[in-house]
């Protein structure tokens, strides 16, 4: 599920480029709108654009209406009546400290892993940054679980992590540390999801780091060495200002994706125990499929539409003031 | 000549190249290690993985794990389902992609940047929030357990025409043009010109939606309530919480069956699919 994921936030950050280069690219083209060829053209152009119009008006553009209309009702999804119930859904969900929890768990899970995906990844790419034997073999490895089907790796993860005879206590008892029974426990479950989201996550951020790092001029460098900087103040004053619009790039596509972590947890800890690693998706999923409180998931789905749109926005905004060199 | 002097100087960041070296190994390892234990695990006898500490590749390969991990489920028909889906969703959504990026690349249309940019908005809706009503409207049209309705919702393409319409752009216009005054309709342009042209682009694309279309899990989960319609990662976890309880080994096993075509795509196209990702996102 990842991969379609970047793949629409990588569109989305070109989104703001788009506009002007439409501008610039195509020759604005002055018809007459009259001509049989400009009638033609246009009953075309709405042939070809159809199939893709129909399918995103009837499964991504409406399910925003309907969503909005569904979390004004009670329903169960199969009864043929619909309950009207006004804001109820929004009050219980704003009244509710599991639906707090679950926020807070997201928020939690999210920032852990945009911060430590970020530092690790950006870490490994200035390393791999330069000549060097097999980097596309360390690259392809470190790449892979991008692509490797979620369910999949999180079973493995669910027994690497058993406290009896998983790998990871293999690691941990030089270091005397006991053994965690991570799924199970109530403070471990989410520090065991964000484990294995970072897990899956750094190969993506690292190729992106990499291919920043490479648009840098080596001429600033060549100049920092003829100033004599230290390596440490090459960092600061050229590598990461001049890195700060992949950085950001990665940091806002990598907490949206994080906002809608399901897969993994779904198969890691089902988000339990006791809803401590529960998220927002899903606890949607749960109340929608498990539970039936259509009208509720819906008033959840609507929320985390709203948080994601939000961001986009700001993002769309900062990414000018941000982003500078 | 000062770049002559200076070369093509690459930040050393404090260390050598041996240090370098350890520091890849050690994640390379943190990130291989996981799959290394999943076959090791598949092949062990279960006194062998209920040992600490463990035994890093067992004395005997027990190879009937796989038979017998094959047999607690039907994954044939989960193989055969989880192909149809995806290759019909992939020839689908390339289709779909194609015929738009191409009118968005080619045609004039005095409205063609409002429906481009409406289309863009797109990509800005978190396609968890369609979940119950494509559900509803599924089940209003009796799609549910059906392979229409694993596959049509997820078929539109936003990012795909996006992609394809920059490729077409880029394409010297005098061959478009070529092609109007040889009289060809605007599909043969397509079909004849801008396909062929695209197709280093095409690949990739493909690549990706179909390895996407074959590791979903929510929608299939939701969309399939019989076992015989579900994909191989729903039919996985399905395994997983069945009442008969299944060793370690026999899950790895499973999961290997899960994972095999998306490693044989992934070892056969990483250099591919890891130059898309970089371009990408270097106009960002």
């Amino acid at each position: 599920m990842y991969v379609p994921d970047f793949l629409a936030y990588g569109g989305l950050l070109m989104v703001s480029l788009q506009r002007s280069q439409t501008d610039q690219k195509i020759p604005k083209l002055k018809l007459n709108p009259m001509t049989r060829r400009a009638k033609r053209d246009a009953f075309t152009f709405a042939l070809f654009t159809f199939p893709n119009f129909l399918l995103l008006t009837v499964f991504v553009f409406w399910p925003i209406f309907y969503s909005l209309f569904l979390s004004f009702f009670k329903w169960d999804m199969i009864a043929p009546k619909k309950r009207f119930i006004g804001f109820e859904n929004y009050r219980v969900m704003f009244n509710d400290p599991v639906f707090w929890l679950i926020t807070r768990n997201t928020l939690i899970l999210s920032v852990w892993v945009v911060v430590l995906k970020l530092a690790i990844s950006l870490s490994l790419a200035m390393v791999m940054n330069r000549d060097l034997k097999g980097r596309s073999f360390y690259q392809a490895i470190i790449f892979s679980p991008t692509f490797t089907t979620s369910v999949a790796v999180a079973m493995v993860w669910r027994w690497i992590l058993e406290p009896d005879y998983g790998l990871l206590r293999v690691f941990m008892r030089p270091f005397g540390i006991a053994p965690i029974n991570w799924i199970e426990s109530t403070t471990h479950s989410l520090p065991a999801v964000i484990i294995v989201l970072i897990w899956v996550g750094i190969g993506y951020d690292m190729v992106i780091f990499l291919a920043g790092l490479k648009n840098i001029p080596p001429e600033l460098y060549d100049a920092g060495l003829v100033d004599g900087v230290s390596p440490m103040q090459e960092f600061i004053h050229i590598t990461f200002p001049l890195l700060s619009p992949t950085t950001f790039f990665l940091t806002i596509t990598g907490f949206i994706s994080a906002l809608k972590s399901f897969d993994i947890i779904a198969i890691l800890t089902g988000g339990g125990p006791l809803n401590t690693s529960n998220v927002l998706v899903h606890f949607l999923y749960e109340n929608a499929f498990r539970w039936f409180k259509t009208g509720y998931a819906s008033a959840l789905a609507l929320l985390l539409f709203i948080v994601i749109m939000a961001i986009t926005l700001v993002q769309n905004r900062l990414s000018k003031r941000w982003v500078h060199y | 000549m000062a770049r002559i002097v200076f070369g093509k100087k690459r930040p050393s960041w404090f260390i050598g190249r041996t240090f370098t070296h350890l520091v890849l190994i050690f994640f390379a390892l943190a990130v291989g290690l996981p799959f290394f234990w999943m076959l090791t695990t598949a092949l062990k006898n279960p006194v062998e993985v209920a040992t600490f500490p463990p035994i890093w590749w067992p004395k005997t390969i027990k190879w009937d794990n796989f038979s017998k991990a094959w047999s607690t489920a039907p994954f044939g028909r989960f193989y055969i389902n989880s192909f149809v889906t995806a290759i019909t969703g992939v020839l689908l959504e390339v289709s779909i992609a194609a015929l738009s990026a191409y009118a968005f690349a080619c045609i004039r249309f005095k409205y063609r940047d409002f429906f481009f940019l409406v289309m863009l908005a797109a990509l800005m809706i978190p396609s968890q929030i369609a979940l119950i009503p494509n559900y509803v409207i599924l089940s209003k049209l009796k799609w549910i357990n059906t392979y229409k309705g694993i596959v049509i919702p997820y078929v539109s393409s936003v990012f795909g025409t996006f992609l394809l319409r920059q490729y077409f752009l880029s394409v010297p216009s005098s061959l478009y043009e070529a092609a109007e005054i040889d009289g060809l309709s605007h599909f043969k342009t397509l079909t004849y010109i801008a396909l062929p042209l695209a197709k280093p682009v095409l690949g990739t694309l493909v690549l990706y939606i179909f390895i996407g279309k074959w590791n979903n899990y929510l929608w299939p989960l939701i969309v399939t309530t019989k076992q015989r319609m579900r994909t191989l990662p729903v039919g996985l976890a399905m395994v997983r919480d069945a009442e008969y309880a299944i060793g370690p080994e026999h899950l790895m096993a499973a999961a290997i069956f899960v994972l095999v075509p998306v490693l044989i795509v992934y070892f056969f196209s990483q250099r591919k699919l890891i130059e898309a990702i970089a371009a990408g996102a270097v106009k960002g």
